[in-house]
């Protein structure tokens, strides 16, 4: 789950991570109200969504008056904002966050994420902030410091020193600053089971000190049942509502932009099926995964939700029956093709224990839109002939 | 031969009297697994599927001599029960409870390897030796004995690549679901070493997907030490990136973890790489009758 930047702000700042002051608003009247109540001259407006790239979408706005933060507010406020990450369509724009100016002598970048070879945290930095640190680890790679911390030890001073040597910094003052700020971020990373935090850019300011300009938190969802507080951060409107309802049924669904339904038992399996369609030459309209135990209520509910996508002309079931047999998992999908109107043809492929008692009992059911397959090559070639109107 | 686990591994179950736990321990004695009892704290001295449920694991091992442990215990308590192995001088954990938090298999995993205890999964289908012995969740009739290994991410995957290796007329020695996860436990490089070794195999399915760099690594490690014919498939060939696709580690990173970039080192390394899981028994005809 990730959440919004003045929400991972919230997060540093119960740290005491610096972070520049600001308060979030839902509306322009609130954003000029709370640039009344920071103060100062100079302000900056700053769309909420759940990607990045922002800034250069046109979601980040410097304001120097108070009509500017209204005319500013105004205008991100509602917008469709496309970044890099956001996909084409982009995304509404619902809250912005009203930030103090500040001064900028210097732009860093600093990260704490699972290093998954080393199977434990690593800190990254790097002089290059304000850069997409992708490009950075293409162009310039030396100018990343990378420092494993091992959680069963912690962050020891050594940690620390690499870290500050490691982006040239030769102020003692500062040094401190700096490796206070990533010991911190370093706590923040293990105590809220977080899948990674980036802040970029860190600032370094004017008067050498270090603050969170940007935030952006992701955590484990396996973890969050013991995080009541994140959870409580979750913001619904960023998540795909078909995804969102098909975890509701334990289901794990994603939406692509081909012709094929998808609906298989396992992850692994379900992305072969997707792989193989392409392969004979069909596109895929999604990714489910129905779960080991597929039964006819799953089933149903797999097909309600691909079938809300408009462009779906053939389905393709393909599951693979183990410890639940193929004999029962036929009937459920029988099932489910009488609770739910499937009107594109649907291609079944069970494989595995009883799978011919299975193909018999969708033989016998006899109908005409239900086309059974011997394997997974024979069904997803079927398939990608019923896309296209040949089967 | 095969590895890891025989029809002689006495085998403990953490989590025996739960719902999930009976299931499949049941469904392991009844393929012919030898799980000799169980762990549930709180109801030790009952018995349970008849076999004797024990409070902890240090009691499990001293009263039965187990030495692998298959862990059942739901997602949050998962870390401490694999510690708890590993503190008993249980020798292997297959972990097959999916959705366990990652900072706990971490601590957990750097656990296990300090006290020489090896771990499979989480997040698994487990581990079966055809005709012997079944650690897992997998669909034991599918996996009839031959002289195939295979290590896979995905659990339908590996029942799939089972199921067209016995189509093809060929057999299983033994297969390895090492789960989807960021954090797992034995790996590529260790079980294609296992299976190098094992007389029995001849030769090595390997099915992958997008996400992180193990897939990457067996590359290297088959280019320098494996000399039996691997047979690979990778999956997500076709996932968008940024995407979570079910499994916790399967996710591309950027440019990273592309099924592309696995599938280049692995046909670099002069493995049999098949574009569709639909492909792995012909492969491995193809491989074998060379």
């Amino acid at each position: 789950m990730n959440i919004h930047e003045y929400q991972a702000k919230q997060v540093f700042a119960e740290y005491g991570v610096p972070t520049p002051r600001g308060i979030i608003a839902e509306s322009v009247e609130q954003a000029v109200e709370n640039a009344k109540e920071l103060g100062g001259n100079i302000w900056v407006v700053k769309a909420q969504i759940h990607a990045g790239g922002r800034g250069l979408g046109g979601g980040v706005k410097l304001a120097k008056s108070l009509d500017e933060v209204k005319t500013l507010a105004d205008e991100i406020l509602g917008m469709t904002l496309v970044t890099h990450q956001t996909g084409p369509e982009g995304k509404l724009v619902q809250k912005v966050y009203i930030e103090e100016g500040a001064d900028i002598k210097d732009e860093l970048y600093l990260s704490v994420v699972l290093d998954r070879a080393a199977e434990m945290p690593i800190i990254m930095a790097s002089t290059e902030g304000g850069m997409d640190i992708e490009t950075v680890a293409e162009k310039t790679p030396e100018k990343i410091v990378k420092i494993p911390v091992d959680p069963a030890f912690g962050f020891q001073a050594y940690h620390g020193r690499a870290l500050v040597f490691g982006l040239g910094i030769t102020d003692k003052a500062e040094q401190k600053k700096m490796i206070n700020f990533a010991k911190k971020l370093y706590d923040v990373y293990m105590d809220k089971d977080a899948e990674m935090i980036e802040i970029n850019p860190l600032i370094k300011t004017g008067s050498g000190d270090f603050i969170a300009l940007d935030g952006k938190m992701g955590f484990d969802d396996s973890a969050l049942g013991r995080h009541p507080d994140i959870e409580a951060m979750r913001d619904i409107s960023e998540e795909d509502p078909d995804e969102r309802e098909a975890s509701q049924y334990g289901l794990s669904y994603i939406a692509l932009d081909g012709e094929i339904g998808c609906m298989v038992n396992g992850a692994g399996l379900a992305m072969g099926t997707m792989d193989t369609i392409n392969y004979m030459g069909g596109t895929p309209a999604n990714f489910l995964d129905v779960g080991g135990t597929a039964n006819a209520e799953t089933v149903a509910k797999g097909f309600e939700i691909i079938l809300k996508n408009p462009n779906v002309k053939a389905i393709f079931v393909n599951i693979f029956g183990g410890i639940v047999r193929c004999d029962r998992i036929a009937n459920g999908i029988l099932e489910a093709t009488k609770l739910v109107d499937v009107n594109v043809p649907v291609i079944v492929r069970l494989d595995g224990t009883n799978a011919p008692e299975a193909a018999d009992i969708l033989k016998n059911a006899n109908i005409d839109n239900v086309i059974a397959a011997t394997d997974l090559g024979d069904g997803a070639s079927k398939a990608v002939a019923a896309a296209k109107g040949e089967l | 031969m095969s590895i890891l686990v025989n029809k002689d591994t006495k085998v403990i179950v953490q989590g025996f009297t739960g719902g999930e736990g009976t299931f499949h321990a049941q469904q392991c004695m009844d393929y012919g697994t030898n799980i000799v009892g169980g762990v549930t704290p709180g109801k030790g001295g009952q018995e349970h599927l008849g076999k004797p449920v024990f409070n902890t694991v240090a009691e499990a091992v001293a009263a039965t001599g187990a030495t692998v442990s298959m862990v059942f215990v739901p997602p949050a308590f998962v870390g401490d029960a694999v510690m708890e192995a590993a503190a008993a001088g249980i020798e292997l954990a297959v972990i097959i409870t999916e959705g366990a938090p990652v900072k706990d298999m971490q601590a957990a995993k750097a656990f296990a390897v300090k006290n020489g205890m090896k771990t499979i999964g989480p997040n698994c289908p487990g581990i079966i030796t055809a005709g012997e012995c079944k650690i897992g969740i997998m669909p034991g009739n599918i996996f009839k004995k031959g002289n195939v290994g295979l290590i896979s991410k995905s659990g339908t995957l590996t029942y799939e690549g089972a199921n067209q290796v016995v189509n093809e007329g060929y057999g299983i020695t033994t297969a390895v679901g090492i789960g989807g996860d960021p954090i797992i436990g034995l790996s590529y490089k260790q079980l294609l070493t296992e299976f190098q070794n094992d007389p029995e195999t001849e030769a090595i399915v390997m099915i992958g997907e997008i996400g992180g760099d193990l897939e990457i690594q067996a590359a290297a490690f088959i280019k320098e030490n494996v000399t039996k014919p691997v047979v690979a498939f990778i999956a997500g060939q076709s996932a968008p990136p940024g995407k979570r696709m079910g499994h916790a580690g399967a996710i591309i990173s950027g440019t990273a973890g592309t099924a592309k970039e696995k599938m280049d080192a692995l046909e670099a390394a002069g493995v049999k790489v098949v574009v569709s899981p639909a492909e792995i028994g012909k492969a491995v005809k193809e491989v074998l009758s060379k």
